[in-house]
């Protein structure tokens, strides 16, 4: 880049092309080697992320086999134990999460890019990256003490009228209040409002990259706001909307806090959400690791491993998907 | 995002009193005759006299018949219920009074226009919400002086709120945090100069990783530190350790977010510099970086917002006391969403006070540090502020005979 010295003898009647080589001085190489290394060294951070992971896990995997997946029950001083229940309660918890955060963020995405009155709009967009940056330990403790007693009723009400014919929604003692306390319900739908910031600001940036042609196209053809919509913002952002379902889901199978704190932790595949007790992989690894040592410990190393894995999987396709939808990175907060 | 033109941007705003201003020239003959009112205007938003009737309306109705319904006629209770029950009832009441003046299409697209407007007022409701419940409770815990300077190291849990404090816990954060800055500012900034300045395929490779990177669970960055530093190399629980694991979170958040920014530098600053000769490591010192100054601060501010607040990683590699430990680098360290965490699972009035009143001042940081970036970070790059641009003018002004300007 630097200094450009013209090589070839300069010979004007033969129009011989002027060959241009560059010879980086010390300084740019310095500069070069130092910026490659940082990049290198955030590689060997990933890199060493799983590999210490694995390290660690490797004797519980080697003891389990197959069944560290699907096993249900942690007894490690029993030599049987496995993440099976955990995946179940992680994904249950995810579902929940995602039938708040899904519907809520669509529409709030909707209107903060196409309804909003313009001076509003960025006070609004501002709003959603700071409700993002909100610490979950805000969330938790909003969670446990205002949230779970406002949505103890809910899911009563939705045993009793449910429950009869749908066995997903029935609870043991539907009588007793403390049946419907700390569930994957509550846990979920405490987790979805976590990960609404993150699936509203995706999916607002890709509505707000609908072409400006078609949208008005559309209205000059007649149509309603929503007809603009339908035809317009929601096929140019389908992308964007399946991306922003998709870290959504990253972020809230990850959740440890929120969900540490509001459930009750338990053992057993449960088909029943709206009852107390269920479990996920992070706040196991957070209710476990001080009192774990040896073989349990790293089956907890095990369960990270598989968390870190999932998460990454679900990020990655996530972030091919968003990508197709919008050119360059954009600022993830 | 602010260039796009929405609909109402039509309709509505300065135009619309240009209209009969620009009908005079083209229109001559027919301008004259009595029939000199224009046609009237499509209006595909904004709020006319009709929907605040219709709005009001369904409101009342809806409200009356769910009241109806729900305290004298059906033997249930419950607020939330009642709630739901009446947006149903008012969704259906907009539409039954919509369709008095409207065609189908315009009553779908004003109740569709209503929940999505609901949407928006219920994230708002959730963030506004969340911040006045906090604030609320913590504010008995807030207004005792001791709450800022005394630790709660010698108390009993159950100690009046009159006792004991956050102190530990402030000074823990502090440290934790300046370590986490001190490690990942340097390493996600030269990241963020090596994808945008030096790029190649392997900077593709390294954006796909630190967009990974930024989406690993909290919880697995403490385990890792965990598993790394204290199992595998036998050091102690730490405050050094904590701020290693927010290193993980914070690394990614810098660097994405100086990326933007670096790339915002307008391409023709960086061939000015090269075309002058100097080398590509002048260029990126003395015109890229400094032109991304208020950006890279942002970047910064934005790290520390997230991670400040972060408590699973913490409560893994940090260890758990409630003394004072000025040291990071010996014996286990409190910080403030540990403190929150620690104090809220105690069942206890006055714990709970105190487990709030420290989250409100967690609360207070992260709005400090993310109001900060957004103010610094609010210019395009290369924008100066009033300040800078006052202090250039000094600098290079041509002298005059009274001086520098």
């Amino acid at each position: 880049m630097s200094a450009p010295t013209i090589a070839g003898p300069p010979a004007p009647e033969t129009q011989q092309r002027r060959v241009l080589t560059t010879k980086p001085s010390a300084q740019d190489i310095t500069f070069v080697a130092a910026s490659r290394s940082a990049a290198v060294s955030t590689l060997i951070i990933m890199g060493l992320i799983g590999v210490f992971l694995a390290i660690g896990a490797w004797p519980a995997l080697k003891q389990q086999g197959f069944g560290f997946i699907t096993e249900s029950k942690w007894l490690p001083e029993a030599g049987t134990f496995g993440i099976a229940s955990l995946l179940w309660g992680t994904f249950l918890i995810g579902l929940f999460a995602l039938c708040v955060a899904v519907p809520i963020g669509f529409g709030a995405a909707l209107f903060i890019s196409e309804y909003a009155p313009r001076s509003l709009k960025k006070p609004l967009v501002t709003l959603v990256d700071l409700m993002a940056a909100v610490p979950s330990i805000i969330y938790a403790l909003w969670g446990l003490f205002f949230l779970q007693g406002h949505l103890l009723e809910v899911a009563r009400w939705i045993s009793v009228h449910f429950g009869s014919f749908l066995p997903f929604f029935r609870v043991d003692v539907p009588d007793s209040p403390s049946s419907f306390t700390s569930s994957a319900f509550i846990a979920g739908i405490a987790t979805g409002v976590v990960v609404l910031p993150t699936v509203t600001s995706i999916m607002r940036e890709v509505f707000a990259q609908a072409p400006i042609g078609e949208r008005e196209g559309a209205i000059a053809l007649g149509a309603t706001r929503w007809g603009m919509i339908r035809t317009v913002v929601i096929p140019f952002g389908r992308s964007g909307i399946v991306g922003g379902v998709m870290l959504g889901l990253g972020r809230a199978l990850g959740e440890t806090i929120v969900v540490y704190t509001i459930i009750s932790p338990m053992f057993e595949f449960t088909t029943h959400p709206l009852q107390s007790g269920t479990n996920t992989i992070a706040s196991h690894i957070a209710a476990r690791y001080s009192e774990s040592g040896g073989i349990a410990l790293a089956g907890l190393l095990g369960a990270g491993l598989v968390l870190f894995l999932f998460t990454l999987v679900i990020n990655t396709l996530a972030g091919v998907v968003v990508s197709r939808s919008r050119s360059g990175a954009a600022t993830e907060i | 995002m602010s260039t796009t033109l929405t609909p109402e941007s039509q309709s509505s705003g300065p135009e619309e009193a240009d209209g009969p201003v620009l009908d005079r020239p083209i229109y001559t003959d027919v301008a004259r005759t009595p029939r000199r009112t224009p046609a009237p205007r499509v209006r595909t938003g904004g709020v006319t006299p009709e929907l605040v009737l219709h709005l009001v309306s369904a409101f009342a109705g809806s409200m009356a018949l769910t009241w109806l319904v729900y305290e004298r006629l059906v033997p249930v209770a419950g607020a939330m219920g009642f709630w739901l029950c009446w947006y149903v009832t008012f969704l259906v009441m907009l539409a039954a009074v919509s369709a008095t003046t409207l065609d189908r299409m315009s009553v779908i697209d004003r109740v569709v226009g209503a929940v999505v407007t609901t949407c928006g007022l219920l994230l708002v409701g959730a963030l506004v919400g969340i911040v006045v419940f906090t604030a609320l409770r913590g504010k008995d815990a807030l207004g005792h002086w001791n709450f800022y300077h005394q630790t709660t190291a010698f108390i009993g849990p159950d100690a009046s709120l009159d006792q004991g404090g956050i102190y530990a816990a402030m000074i823990g954060t502090l440290e934790q945090v300046a370590i986490s800055v001190a490690v990942s500012v340097p390493l996600g900034i030269a990241t963020a100069v090596y994808l945008s300045e030096v790029r190649g395929k392997l900077a593709r490779l390294v954006r796909s990783v630190v967009e990974a990177m930024s989406a690993v669970p909290t919880i697995v960055a403490g385990l890792f530190i965990y598993s790394m530093l204290i199992l595998k190399f036998g050091q102690e629980r730490s405050g050094f350790a904590a701020s290693l694991a927010l290193c993980v979170s914070m690394i990614p958040v810098v660097t994405t977010t100086a990326e933007v920014v670096l790339r915002l530098v307008p391409g023709g600053l960086r061939e000015a510099s090269l075309a002058l000769g100097t080398t590509q490591w002048q260029t990126v010192r003395r015109v890229v970086l400094p032109t991304a100054r208020p950006g890279l601060i942002t970047a910064v501010l934005l790290g520390v917002a997230r991670v400040i607040g972060e408590t699973s990683p913490v409560l893994l590699v940090a260890g758990s006391t409630s003394e004072l430990n000025y040291d990071p680098m010996h014996g286990p360290q409190l910080s403030l969403p540990l403190f929150v965490f620690n104090q809220m699972r105690l069942p206890l009035d006055e714990a709970i006070q105190r487990a709030f009143g420290a989250a409100v001042v967690l609360l207070v940081l992260v709005v400090f540090f993310f109001a900060m970036a957004r103010i610094l970070g609010g210019r395009p790059p290369g924008r100066l502020s009033r300040r800078q641009q006052r202090r250039l003018s000094g600098r290079f002004a041509a002298p005059t005979a009274e001086g520098t300007l």
